[in-house]
């Protein structure tokens, strides 16, 4: 069981990082291991956020490793080595724990070789790459996320967010949600229930040049609908190929720039309670999730069996 | 639209259609045992006397206690606002008791209650009235899914439309369903009666044991083993007394309902040839 939200504000900027948190931590009995904060912001400039980490969070719970604090420093160096052999300006940088960093830089070239240059350094993966996503997730409930973050500070327009109940990978940030939909930029994937069919897709995929950084089943989703858009696919036409080509129970969310769509499994068989109105989408896997944003009384429904549905800023 | 026949019989509304055989736990009701009444505890209670609760800063086991607590007080009537959809409230209620929720409930909302009626000004999450076992609960909005899953008896009614599983293993009592049902609505079914005045969704009664549904819309795809069967005037004499119970339908053709029964060809593999038993599948 993991607790999956999402909302978006139509014309409308607000403080999107604590909504989000409000809504994860009402669900956070479905899932205390970990959360995850995928937020579309204001950006800055057009330029790219980039944020990454170059180890586990080692604390209390965790899967991970203890490798020590000064190899972080060494992969870091590395990764500031790649970013000008292969031409990009870091702007702005900040170090958020002894493992994860908010970049700022300029790009103006090819995302896949960019990323493939920055992961070949050992451990270091990137959480996300946008003009607008910052993909933040790490162990703890959306509270000690948040803050350890700085969250509740980013405004912006939409985002989706999860709660994650360990099941078959690790308690670890690398097998935690969101996850970005690689090579695309600002493309994020939450998901609540299993995929049958993992292992086969994941090798047709691989096949095809596509990345996984865990063995978590979600990380399936994201990258199968990134792949679908490298051929040319709309989001809604790859969400609805997943239904019948992605096997198993299952409720996910995804997000773009402008974009917040969800789609259902044939079975029904995960939850998701869908708020809808001329200015706000709200979704979450619980009503009181979206009761955190609106507290009195209001219109929701439970989208149906293999629906698929996306909407615009 | 389906013939309607003149047939007097239980049968054939899906009531007792077989004899039940082995070992069977079915137990009849006897009128003249008083003590059936009532449960061990049960409180008497005056319908007129009536109080309200706000479980705005109440959790859900403070809110159950506190309806207990009013019950034992001779309160039979109570207004409960604010439950926000919060999750597991009203439920195990073994009482007469008119329970009023302003508002909307989250997942397993009034489960496993024997008597009281309930009215829901909103909409009701997962597996809401879950075995219950008499009583009537009104939902004015919409439901989510496994809507009456496992109930034994009582009028269970949403005027929204319900999610999937809807009815699962249901043992008796009426689902009444005034807009559209999810997939495996009456999935494995094994008595008792579904009313869907709108659409219905995929594998509609799949593996139904028992029982009767019947659809006023569309059904997407019947499940393994349901049939459609005849609408007689017993079953729109029956469907009219129902959804004058459950104040929706009052203007709606009956006439054009489908009736889902099992083929009960699915359930009962010893009586059934091994290509029989393949077929049914």
């Amino acid at each position: 069981m993991c607790g999956i939200a999402g909302l978006i504000h139509k014309n409308k900027t607000v403080n999107i990082g604590k909504e989000l948190q409000d809504m994860l931590q009402a669900l956070k009995h479905r899932g205390p291991d970990s959360t995850g904060f995928a937020l579309y912001g204001e950006g800055h400039d057009n330029d790219f956020l980039m944020r990454f980490k170059v180890g586990e969070n080692v604390g209390e719970g965790s899967s991970a490793i203890n490798e020590g604090a000064e190899i972080y420093d060494l992969r870091k160096a590395q990764v500031d080595k790649y970013l000008i052999e292969l031409g990009a300006t870091v702007i702005k940088e900040e170090q958020i724990t002894p493992y994860s960093f908010k970049y700022i830089l300029k790009y103006d070239k090819d995302l896949m070789e960019f990323s493939k240059k920055i992961e070949s350094v050992e451990m270091v993966e990137i959480l996300s790459i946008g003009k607008s996503l910052e993909l933040v997730k790490d162990l703890g409930d959306a509270g000690v996320v948040s803050n350890q973050y700085g969250l509740h500070k980013i405004k912006g327009t939409h985002g989706i967010g999860h709660t994650r109940m360990a099941t078959e990978s690790g308690v670890d940030i690398r097998s935690a949600h969101p996850f970005w939909g690689y090579p695309f930029s600002d493309v994020s994937v939450v998901h609540n229930g299993q995929l049958t069919n993992y292992w086969n897709n994941r090798r047709a995929l691989e096949r095809k040049g596509m990345r996984f950084m865990s063995e978590c089943d979600s990380e399936l989703i994201a990258v199968y609908l990134a792949e679908k858009m490298r051929k040319g696919i709309s989001l809604e036409e790859g969400m609805n190929a997943s239904l019948t080509e992605l096997d198993g129970v299952f409720t996910y969310l995804v997000a773009t720039i402008d974009s917040l769509g969800m789609a259902k499994d044939t079975m029904a068989a995960k939850p998701m309670v869908l708020y809808e109105s001329d200015d706000l989408i709200a979704l979450g896997s619980e009503e009181i999730a979206i009761r955190t944003l609106l507290p009195q009384e209001i219109d929701t429904y439970d989208p149906y069996e293999g629906e698929v549905k996306v909407w615009q800023i | 639209m389906a013939n309607i026949k003149n047939d007097s019989t239980a049968e054939s509304m899906g009531l007792h259609s077989e004899a039940l055989k082995g070992r069977t736990q079915q137990r009849f009701f006897d009128s003249e045992a008083a003590e059936n009444f009532y449960y061990f505890g049960a409180h008497d209670v005056d319908f007129n006397k009536r109080t309200n609760v706000d479980a705005l800063n109440l959790t859900c086991r403070e809110l159950n206690e506190k309806i207990n607590t009013l019950m034992s007080e001779g309160y039979g009537t109570i207004v409960v606002k604010n439950p926000a959809g919060k999750h597991s409230l009203g439920v195990g209620i073994l009482n007469k008791l008119n329970l009023i929720f302003e508002g909307s409930l989250g997942y397993f909302g009034v489960g496993s209650i024997d008597g009281p009626v309930v009215r829901i000004n909103g909409r009701v999450g997962w597996s809401c009235a879950e075995n219950m076992l008499a009583g009537k609960v009104v939902i004015e909005k919409n439901a989510g899914s496994c809507f009456g899953a496992a109930i034994r008896g009582g009028d269970l009614i949403c005027k929204g439309s319900v999610g999937a599983r809807t009815g699962i293993d249901m043992k008796g009592g009426t689902i009444i369903i005034g807009g559209d049902a999810g997939a495996f609505t009456g999935f494995m079914m094994q008595r008792g009666r579904i009313i869907i005045l709108g659409d219905a969704g995929a594998n509609l009664g799949d593996s139904m044991y028992d029982g009767t549904m019947f659809v006023g819309g569309n059904v997407k795809s019947f499940g393994s083993d349901a049939v459609e069967a005849e609408l007689t005037a017993n079953d729109i004499a029956w469907l009219k007394r129902k959804l004058k119970v459950a104040e929706i339908g009052s203007d709606f053709d009956l006439t054009k309902m489908t009736k889902i029964v099992s083929g009960k060809k699915l359930w009962n593999y010893d009586a059934l040839e091994p290509h029989e038993r393949k077929g049914a599948i």
